[in-house]
């Protein structure tokens, strides 16, 4: 069960409350009309689905019903981090072996960090989001 | 090979069955094959069996990092059916059940295949119509498909809640009577003693950890027991296909998903057949043994985590109990979960990739057991000739770019 930090509603919640919708950061392409059958099947169909970290976005359905974004690891389930939309994720693929040995702050016990700008402003500075 | 039958369990039990033969050999890897089946399941044995069976290409390998049928094959709730709506889909399936009829037979092992047959359930206008056109499209491809009144599954299934009172009164249901369930486990094992017999080295504990790729052509496999040569791969690996697939560049439509499956304590005999429900959200069959077998649906976000969430079993169970109230004081004995291949369409991804030589059959998703000897049958058919087989064609990975998509959301409805 996850207990997750809704970052337009400032609490954590039930998963229950919650709706996944997918991998987060998809563009759709600016005009449609004139990408190819390649492009365009691309941007439907096809995503990443990694083993590790996924970035992703949930539906706050039965609170705010607001989107945001949630990165978490698909092996462990463990989220990372949760932030709003039009928001970057400080949390990468990349950079996440370097951010769990720095010992990002943990909330209620959790290796979570809550939003985009964390708190750790040396963090901040290491790695720009 | 030693043959199963009646005669030979006499003879052994003369020696206190301690003389019994392995099922298969533990070979030490060969630096060359003629073709490579990355993943041991029930789809990449099936492969490897008709391979050599019908295609006389023995010099295989199936590479598994864990054990043979370990995966899904052994977390599947083993329900064989072939009534899909669109033609592509119901030839692939039928196929396949056309294959499981003599399949005990054929391996000579028992794979206790039972044509008890399937009930989807109507619970609205709908559902009806959808139940109506399905059970049409069946019947033009010479499905055994047929729609049922309540009263007649009333007949059919004494136990469901067929009364005019539950919260989602059944209308009406679709019976295919030639569906039922098998044993997973002995599918895989039969598979992999057919397999073994005729040549067929089964590499356990063995990871793919990269492909050799040179000039758009696949020549090998790097592997944690050293690099293996073929010019011809098959990657059968289900829920981290994704995985292979980024290892070799290649872009999947695929998503995993945690599936999850409950078993009950053992009752005696109380349901005749498999129930199904699209409405209410799932479904559940009784084992040989006296377990209720139940499942539901996928968990929405990807999972590679093999376990699957709270919300979920509940809401599997709540779906159970308004079918069967009967059941609402059975108690569950365990639970677990499998990492499922879903794609956008519900079909499988049968395909050559732009990689010459390196072949997929993956996507299968929540509904692959049914398929295990066709999808085996169609891809060994394809990996030996080159060209894809006439059943494979149309589920290629172009047809997400292409748009010739065979959308079985509906038949495939609930999650099994």
């Amino acid at each position: 069960m996850f207990h997750i930090f809704c970052p337009y509603c400032q609490e954590y919640r039930e998963e229950e409350e919650f709706h996944p919708s997918g991998q987060a950061h998809l563009v759709r392409p600016a005009d449609p009309a004139s990408v190819s059958d390649d492009e365009w099947g691309d941007y439907l169909f096809f995503r990443d689905n990694p083993r590790g970290i996924h970035h992703e976005m949930w539906v706050h359905r039965l609170g705010c019903r607001k989107f945001f974004n949630i990165t978490r690891d698909t092996t462990s389930y463990e989220i990372l981090e949760t932030y709003r939309m039009g928001e970057q994720p400080s949390i990468t693929a990349a950079n996440a072996e370097v951010r769990r040995e720095q010992g990002v702050q943990t909330a209620d016990g959790g290796w979570q960090t809550v939003g985009a700008q964390p708190e750790n402003s040396r963090l901040n500075e290491e790695t720009p989001s | 090979m030693q043959r199963y039958s009646g005669f030979s369990l006499v003879k052994h039990a003369l020696s206190h069955h301690e003389n019994w033969e392995r099922h298969w050999r533990n070979p030490t890897p060969k630096k060359r094959y003629d073709v490579i089946i990355v993943g041991g399941g029930g789809h990449g044995l099936a492969t490897a069996y008709y391979l050599a069976k019908e295609f006389g290409v023995t010099n295989v390998a199936v590479i598994e990092k864990g054990w043979l049928g370990g995966g899904n094959t052994a977390r599947n709730t083993t329900i064989v059916r072939s009534n899909y709506l669109w033609d592509e889909a119901a030839q692939l399936y039928n196929h396949s059940l056309d294959l499981w009829k003599g399949l005990s037979q054929d391996l000579n092992y028992n794979v206790m295949f039972s044509q008890r047959g399937v009930l989807n359930l109507a619970h609205t206008l709908q559902d009806m119509r959808d139940v109506q056109r399905r059970v049409n499209a069946n019947r033009l491809n010479g499905i055994d498909s047929e729609v049922v009144t309540p009263e007649q599954i009333k007949e059919i299934e004494p136990a469901l809640d067929t009364s005019k009172n539950a919260r989602y009164p059944i209308m009406g249901a679709s019976w295919q009577k030639s569906a039922g369930v098998a044993r997973h486990d002995a599918v895989a094992w039969g598979f992999a003693r057919g397999a073994d017999a005729l040549g067929v080295d089964l590499l356990q504990n063995t990871e793919v950890t990269g492909f050799k790729i040179r000039d758009g052509q696949i020549y090998g496999v790097h592997t944690n027991r050293g690099d293996i040569e073929a010019h011809t791969v098959g990657c059968v690996a289900a829920g981290n296909s994704g995985v292979l697939a980024k290892m070799a560049g290649i872009k999947l439509p695929l998503e995993s998903h945690p599936l999850q499956a409950l078993v009950s304590e053992p009752l005696k005999p109380i349901l005749n057949t498999v129930t199904m429900s699209n409405h209410v959200h799932g479904y559940v069959s009784q084992s040989d043994k006296g377990d209720l077998v139940i499942g539901a649906g996928i968990d929405g976000y990807l999972g590679y985590g093999q376990r699957g969430s709270f919300p979920t079993i509940e809401h599997t169970l709540q779906a159970i109990v308004e079918m069967f109230p009967m059941f609402s004081r059975v108690r569950m004995n365990r639970q677990w979960g499998g990492i499922v291949d879903t794609c956008p369409d519900a079909c499988p991804i049968l395909s050559k990739t732009q990689v010459k030589g390196l072949y997929f059959n993956c996507g299968w998703g929540t509904g692959g057991f049914k398929a295990t000897p066709g999808s085996g049958h169609v891809f060994a058919a394809s990996l030996a000739k080159g060209e894809m087989h006439p059943i494979a064609a149309p589920f290629s990975i172009d047809r997400f770019n292409t748009g010739a998509l065979i959308d079985e959301h509906g038949a495939a409805g609930v999650a099994h």
